[in-house]
């Protein structure tokens, strides 16, 4: 880990997103905040619908109708993204600086173009390359991850080829302007588990070598163990638990952690009955004012009823729940 | 690639042949030949002679081998009213409503187009509203109707454009507009629903993650990949309008082209030049399918293995 | 809508039936929704019993001449009568009534070609698609051969060869008219066959009449409504245009087509002649496709959620510029 400088490179600060649907208000991001340092990997876990996907997606600013960013602040570099010259700024900076690889490599590729025109457009747009330029940058970026006979390769269709190797090809886009962050939303979600460990080696090796931050998004503990320098926990719209990766993952502090790490199963214990969490997620149109996992919690007080917020404990690890106050 | 030209031209041939036989089966066994062409007061003996002038006396397969022989000579005998080559008419007046089908399709395409991506941007917004009312309403109004009511309204009231004819090409802006409508009103909606479905797919949401502007976003992934439904429609469209609006828009505008030229050749019970226009417009309509099917194959690289 | 318990067969079928008229109900309460499907429905019943009240509502005989009232204007011109309210053409015709008549051609033309070509088609369809093999091969490639030719052209000539009137402009609109309903049909059948339950009743021993009329074609009559539907309004505008041609309603039989191309000769001094029985078709085609939009809509529930997030977006686009547009106007 190379942390060169103190102040974080992407900090975000009580985002609130909304969506305004059909069926009510729902509540997406419900005051999340977070920070990633220069060089190091977050790590954001959590179950479907908790906002990992949409807290991202704010930072690069890609929340459209009916969504809209309803409070809070994103800082990169320190200069705010959602004042009035931050919008314009986010435009140059999406893709350039910060970049994005998403979930499903099978349809995040336009058909109709081939691989290389996909990887130089982005050259072409953001740093004014030529083509001959932008080509040899291709074929760079895709021995870079690890795509052989990269001169055929810029030719192909992505239905030429396989699930592992379009999400190298998206890495690839990714990195084609030397971003400082790269924003990973369940990169091997739908990826064969040989082929995840695969994109997984070449993502760390990628975030070593280059010295590139990373947000990795996923629903896999073991993902983030693997990977991630630091990590935070999302329920319901909210950052719960946040701190060092193995810290948090040796002494969970919030029960809706503490409750994960139980539920994945471990090769080494003998074969028990699973652990699961009882209960479900909230309704984000009506969440609860208080803690939202208090209805699923074991360890519930009278006091969860209140507005739970991120506490510090210690250096660099905060956690919403009444019980952080105790350590 | 080969093959798959080969095949398709097999197709395109065998559908000509049941055109051909189709032309020949309603001018020949539908009313009698004979009876339509001769003046009525023809005596028995002129009309066998014309029978066999004509070749009707003879089986009816025999016939039929004849009719095949000179229509791959391009030889549909001469037009009963002007005493010529019927083939050569068609020569001379298929340009004209080429022209006006290209000019029509070209409006209804540079006017769809845009509308429909505006529509699609904001769905629910007034551009939206107002574009699926107004197609829905282009296709309700008879063409005819709105040829005249052109008329009346630029040619009349406002005198800006001329009423018929072909002389200048400010004559081709009504009739073109009139024939684009029903293309237009279809084509928007189509744009409008096609962009909106690729609009909401993964890559144009990977497109602007990778900071790509708006325009090119739109306007070069998205719709490229709308083109393929849209191109299907404007070929099935200058098929319409080829074969079918035109008659109409011709006979309102006097527009010198095959339309007028079929009605014209009815009106006179003009059967021989009838049958070459008939077949003239019919291997259009093949060749255009087959045209299109190859476009199609251009633009989608998913379907060049197939 | 909870299922009660059925004790014996009578229940059974007594049961079903309100489950139609339930059925009913709910469609007329979307349709109270569907602000442009309900005027395209009210337009349609007040068309329909127009043309069927027809010589009882038309205030004079659509063919009765009178030369002394020619080329009479409507009623709110100067030289008008409340007598000829829409005035009158060159041979003193009333154009309201001849309007009103006219409806009657368009209204059984359009019924009697989506009846018969329709009902030709969809057996065509079914055959092709239920038999498959060689049946198959032969329909879709006379539908092939059919679909090249130019309809509008071969309608006018096989119309001047036999003879235009009403009966043959039905037939030789229906004849082709009828491969729009075979394709749809085949392909329909062609994916309901593969289904789990048709398979099934095959294995139990079902003939094949019974499972295309008991099985395939329940499933049918939603998209082929719409197309119907959808036909109808071209088969008006077709032929309106026959009609406008010469070839297909004549004299001194009425038709709005027919009245249009009359009334070209006077456009220019005699604009309602064409206007009235233009509108006329084009307010019963546009009618048509409403009703046709919104039954594509009802029919689709992806459809109709999309209709509506679109919607709402739209408002709350309206109604989040008016908030910002009041909140600037404060500060």
């Amino acid at each position: 880990m190379n942390v060169s400088q103190n102040a974080p490179l992407l900090e975000v600060e009580n985002l609130l997103v909304h969506f305004y649907t059909r069926g009510g208000i729902v509540q997406g991001a419900r005051g999340v905040s977070f920070h990633v340092g220069y060089g190091e990997t977050l790590g954001i876990v959590g179950e479907s619908g908790s906002g990992k996907s949409v807290s991202v997606q704010a930072v690069m600013g890609l929340i459209g109708s009916p969504g809209k960013i309803e409070g809070g602040d994103i800082l990169y570099m320190g200069r705010s993204l959602l004042d009035e010259s931050g919008r314009k700024y986010v435009r140059k900076v999406r893709g350039k600086e910060i970049s994005m690889i998403f979930q499903e490599p099978m349809t995040s590729l336009n058909p109709l173009f081939t691989i290389g025109t996909q990887i130089t457009e982005v050259l072409h747009h953001h740093m004014g390359m030529n083509k001959s330029q932008a080509r040899e940058r291709a074929i760079e970026l895709l021995r870079l991850v690890d795509i052989n006979a990269p001169e055929k390769r810029l030719k192909q269709y992505p239905h030429e080829l396989s699930g592992g190797m379009r999400q190298r090809v998206m890495i690839a886009i990714a990195l084609a302007c030397e971003p400082q962050l790269i924003i990973a939303d369940e990169p091997t979600t739908a990826l064969d588990v040989t082929i995840q460990a695969q994109i997984l080696e070449l993502l760390t090796d990628l975030q070593e070598r280059l010295n590139v931050s990373v947000i990795l998004i996923t629903h896999d503990l073991g993902v983030v163990a693997q990977m991630s320098h630091r990590v935070a926990v999302m329920y319901a719209g909210r950052i719960i638990e946040e701190g060092n990766v193995d810290e948090v993952f040796a002494d969970p502090i919030h029960p809706y952690t503490q409750g994960l790490i139980k539920s994945t199963p471990s090769l080494d214990k003998v074969a028990e009955r699973m652990v699961s969490i009882e209960g479900v997620p909230p309704n984000l149109v009506t969440p609860p004012a208080g803690c939202a996992f208090s209805p699923r919690c074991t360890q519930a007080k009278d006091g969860c009823s209140e507005p739970q917020m991120l506490t510090a404990i210690g250096n660099d690890r905060h956690v919403s729940c009444w019980c952080a106050k105790n350590r | 690639m080969g093959r798959f030209i080969f095949w398709r031209l097999i197709h395109g041939l065998i559908v000509i042949l049941g055109v051909t036989v189709i032309v020949f089966v309603v001018t020949r066994m539908v009313g009698d030949p004979v009876q339509v062409m001769l003046p009525m007061e023809s005596t028995l003996e002129q009309r066998a002679a014309f029978e066999k002038k004509l070749g009707l006396d003879r089986p009816i397969f025999i016939q039929f081998i004849d009719f095949v022989e000179d229509i791959s000579r391009l030889d549909f005998g001469d037009s009963l009213w002007q005493h010529r080559p019927a083939m050569e008419i068609v020569f001379e007046k298929l340009p004209m409503t080429i022209l006006l089908t290209v000019v029509g399709i070209g409006f209804a395409c540079i006017i769809a187009i845009p509308l429909g991506i505006i529509a699609a941007l904001r769905p629910g917004g007034i551009a939206d509203r107002v574009t699926v009312f107004g197609s829905l309403l282009g296709l309700s109004v008879p063409q005819f109707w709105l040829g005249l009511l052109f008329i009346v309204l630029f040619a009349v009231q406002f005198r800006i454009l001329p009423t018929s004819g072909s002389t200048t090409p400010s004559h081709i802006i009504l009739p073109a507009l009139t024939l684009a409508l029903p293309t237009l009103a279809r084509l928007v909606m189509l744009v409008r629903s096609s962009m909106i479905d690729e609009l909401n797919q993964q890559y144009v949401k990977t497109s602007f993650a990778k900071g790509l502007p708006f325009v090119r976003v739109v306007g070069v992934h998205a719709l490229r990949n709308a083109a393929l439904p849209i191109m299907t429609l404007v070929g099935w469209e200058a098929i319409r309008a080829l074969a079918g609006y035109s008659v109409v828009v011709e006979t309102v505008f006097a527009w010198p082209g095959i339309g007028l030229t079929a009605i014209q050749a009815i009106e006179r019970e003009d059967l021989i030049l009838v049958q070459a226009i008939v077949f003239t417009a019919a291997i259009s309509v093949v060749l255009i399918n087959i045209a299109m099917d190859f476009i199609y194959k251009l633009i989608d690289p998913r379907l060049k293995l197939i | 809508m909870t299922p009660t318990k059925v004790n014996n067969l009578e229940q059974a079928l007594t049961q079903n039936q309100y489950e139609w008229l339930d059925k009913l109900k709910e469609l007329g309460q979307e349709l109270l929704r569907d602000k442009a499907g309900l005027i395209g429905v009210i337009l349609i019943t007040a068309l329909v019993l127009m043309a069927f009240f027809a010589p009882y509502i038309s205030p004079h005989d659509p063919t009765e001449q009178d030369l002394s009232a020619r080329l009479v204007p409507p009623v709110w011109y100067e030289k008008g009568t409340w007598d000829h309210v829409f005035g009158t053409d060159h041979l003193g015709r009333d154009v309201l009534s001849r309007s009103i008549h006219g409806s009657r051609v368009s209204l059984w033309v359009g019924t009697s070609v989506v009846f018969m070509a329709g009902g030709f088609g969809v057996l065509m369809g079914l055959m092709a698609g239920y038999l498959g093999g060689r049946v198959d091969a032969f329909i879709m490639r006379w539908i092939d051969t059919q679909v090249a030719f130019p309809g509008l052209l071969l309608a006018l000539i096989i119309l001047s060869v036999i003879g235009p009137s009403l009966t043959t402009v039905v037939v030789v609109l229906s004849l082709n008219g009828w491969m729009v309903y075979g394709r749809m049909t085949r392909s329909a059948v062609l994916s309901i066959r593969q289904s789990p339950f048709v398979e099934s009743a095959e294995i139990v021993g079902c003939r094949w009449p019974r499972i295309i009329f008991r099985h395939i074609l329940p499933n049918l009559t939603s998209p082929l409504l719409t197309l119907a539907i959808l036909e109808f309004a071209r088969i008006v505008l077709a032929e309106a245009a026959l009609s406008f041609l010469g070839l297909g309603i004549q004299p001194p039989a009425t038709s709005w087509g027919l009245d249009v191309a009359v009334g070209k000769n006077y456009m220019f001094m005699a604009w309602w002649l064409v206007t009235i029985p233009g509108s006329a078709i084009a307010i019963t085609v546009l009618a048509v496709n409403l009703v046709a939009s919104w039954l594509r809509l009802i029919s689709d529930p992806q459809e109709r959620e999309k209709q509506f997030a679109r919607h709402m977006a739209g408002r709350m686009r309206r109604h989040l510029k008016l908030k910002n547009e009041k909140e600037s106007a404060r500060s």
